[in-house]
């Protein structure tokens, strides 16, 4: 344990290098850079609301707020999978060469993401505001799905840049998987609607447990129940250590197939 | 006293079918018992130990396995077989311009590559002026990299790599860097730092720099080890012969 601190010690200029270097790609040093991370999903939430406001907006409280707790964070989930998916194979020509812990450049990739997606929570609050909502205590729960989250996506990450090595296709595979996570993890429709089982098969995504989470406590202002809270810790172990493991596993391989 | 063991150690590629099939064709070949892997050893059954300050002069032909070798040593990659054992800390110049990143500018570059070798922020805060006025980039600083010509980049990545300190450093073809005034300059450099005492692998095309510098000489050939001494002339003559074609390997 001592021994992964000092390492991490060691490791984190250039952890801290790298962070600033894909931000500065990204952003490509733009004012605009940054203001279209918060822009892009404003436009999705936009097209949303003016497609799907008549089949579930009438029905349903804030529906804005709804379907924008929705976007946000699989727009993280998207971002940090998709790029953290390319992490290794994009930074080859470094670790080919010398000699650092590759997890770092994944990591990095979801410091971005993470980035973006605390921009557009900023937004989301101010929504909150004009959308009349109280702002209570229980707001401060969000710290628990949100750092959830975060060990999420790196371990989908690392499973994802592992696989990317080896499987040049995932990527095209993953883009048809999001999609399809998109249409099951209930973001622009309630599911309230649905039958009992199937409201109940919604929770095995866990995407979907983020989400809602975030709907409880913001919109209806309900704490969930701590099987709830076990449920996600559950997920997030599950994928986090996968994702460690496939890492640990393979990382030696790596420089074969680069 | 030794510093580096370098103990039957192979390091095996896989080529063949894994690569670019994509996992669709790679299930799908599994299961018609189409799939394919193919071995190839880029290095087999090397030994050999270096004692504190040994130069040790790599020699062979293109594909030889010295820089897999190399990537062993220095820790990039685990050796598929047989062990190395290291003591104190290495410092590998690899094919030294690459690994930047062509948006950034010379200055990030810089802390960039810095980081990477695992310099402090403090110790690229002091030594950054010295850095930039050896590499003489100082006008190019705020640059981005991509308008640098290879040979400058080449200098900036000498500047900061010949910093270290290191116990065991490893140089592949990095004492032909830049135009001719840089390359007095970087070899004075690196005179500097093997005079403190070293251990140092050198990779080079140049038997006469093998001659000069090296008091240890190992052979490679088609990933095989065909002689390690310290007969450093000896061995230089028969490679020379091997290259000109008078002796033959089996």
């Amino acid at each position: 344990m001592r021994n992964k601190i000092s390492t991490l010690k060691k490791y984190q200029f250039l952890f801290e290098e790298l962070v600033k270097r894909d931000f500065k790609k990204k952003y490509k040093r733009t004012v605009l850079g940054m203001a279209w991370s918060v822009l892009s999903p404003l436009l999705t939430l936009l097209v949303m609301m003016l497609v799907f406001t008549q089949f579930f907006g009438r029905t349903t409280p804030h529906y804005t707020i709804y379907v924008f707790a929705g976007n946000i964070i699989y727009n993280y989930f998207y971002e940090a999978s998709s790029q953290g998916m390319q992490s290794l194979t994009s930074n080859a020509h470094i670790f080919t060469k010398i000699n650092v812990p590759k997890y770092l450049f994944t990591i990095s990739k979801n410091v971005q993401a993470l980035i973006n997606f605390g921009l557009t929570i900023i937004v989301f609050f101010i929504f909150c505001l004009f959308d009349h909502i109280p702002f209570t205590p229980k707001f401060f729960l969000l710290v628990y799905p949100v750092c959830l989250l975060v060990f999420f996506c790196i371990g989908v990450g690392l499973i994802l840049s592992a696989l990317f090595v080896f499987f040049k296709d995932i990527q095209y595979l993953w883009s048809v998987f999001m999609r399809l996570l998109m249409y099951l993890s209930a973001i622009f429709y309630t599911i309230t609607s649905f039958p009992e089982s199937t409201q109940r098969a919604f929770l095995v995504n866990p995407l979907f447990l983020f989400i809602n989470y975030f709907r409880e406590i913001v919109i209806y202002s309900r704490i969930p129940t701590l099987g709830y809270h076990l449920l996600m810790l559950a997920d997030t172990a599950l994928l986090f250590l996968l994702g460690c493991r496939m890492y640990k596993k393979y990382n030696t391989e790596f420089l074969y197939y680069l | 006293m030794i510093v580096l063991k370098v103990s039957d150690v192979s390091i095996r590629y896989k080529v063949g079918d894994f690569k670019d099939i994509g996992l669709k064709e790679f299930i799908l070949r599994k299961i018609t018992g189409n799939y394919r892997v193919e071995e190839f050893w880029a290095d087999r059954h090397i030994n050999f130990t270096l004692d504190q300050g040994d130069m040790l002069g790599i020699i062979g032909t293109n594909g030889a396995g010295k820089s897999t070798l190399l990537k062993a040593v220095s820790g990039i990659m685990t050796p598929t077989e047989g062990y190395i054992i290291r003591k104190g800390n290495i410092a590998a110049l690899l094919e030294l311009s690459s690994g930047f990143d062509k948006e950034l500018t010379v200055k990030e570059n810089a802390y960039l590559r810095g980081a990477m070798l695992g310099y402090s922020r403090k110790f690229m805060d002091d030594t950054y002026d010295q850095i930039i006025d050896f590499s003489e980039l100082r006008e190019f600083e705020n640059r981005p990299f991509k308008q640098l010509s290879s040979g400058m980049k080449s200098r900036l990545a000498f500047s900061i790599a010949s910093l270290v300190d290191p116990d065991i450093l490893i140089l592949d073809e990095v004492l032909s860097v830049g135009d001719g005034a840089f390359r007095k300059k970087s070899e004075a450099k690196m005179n500097e730092i093997l005079s403190k005492g070293a251990t140092t692998i050198l990779v080079s095309h140049s038997l006469s720099q093998v001659r000069r510098l090296c008091n240890k000489v190992l052979w490679l050939n088609k990933g095989r080890q065909v002689d390690f001494g310290d007969n450093v002339n000896e061995l230089c003559d028969s490679y020379k012969s091997f290259l000109n074609g008078d002796i033959r390997l089996e």
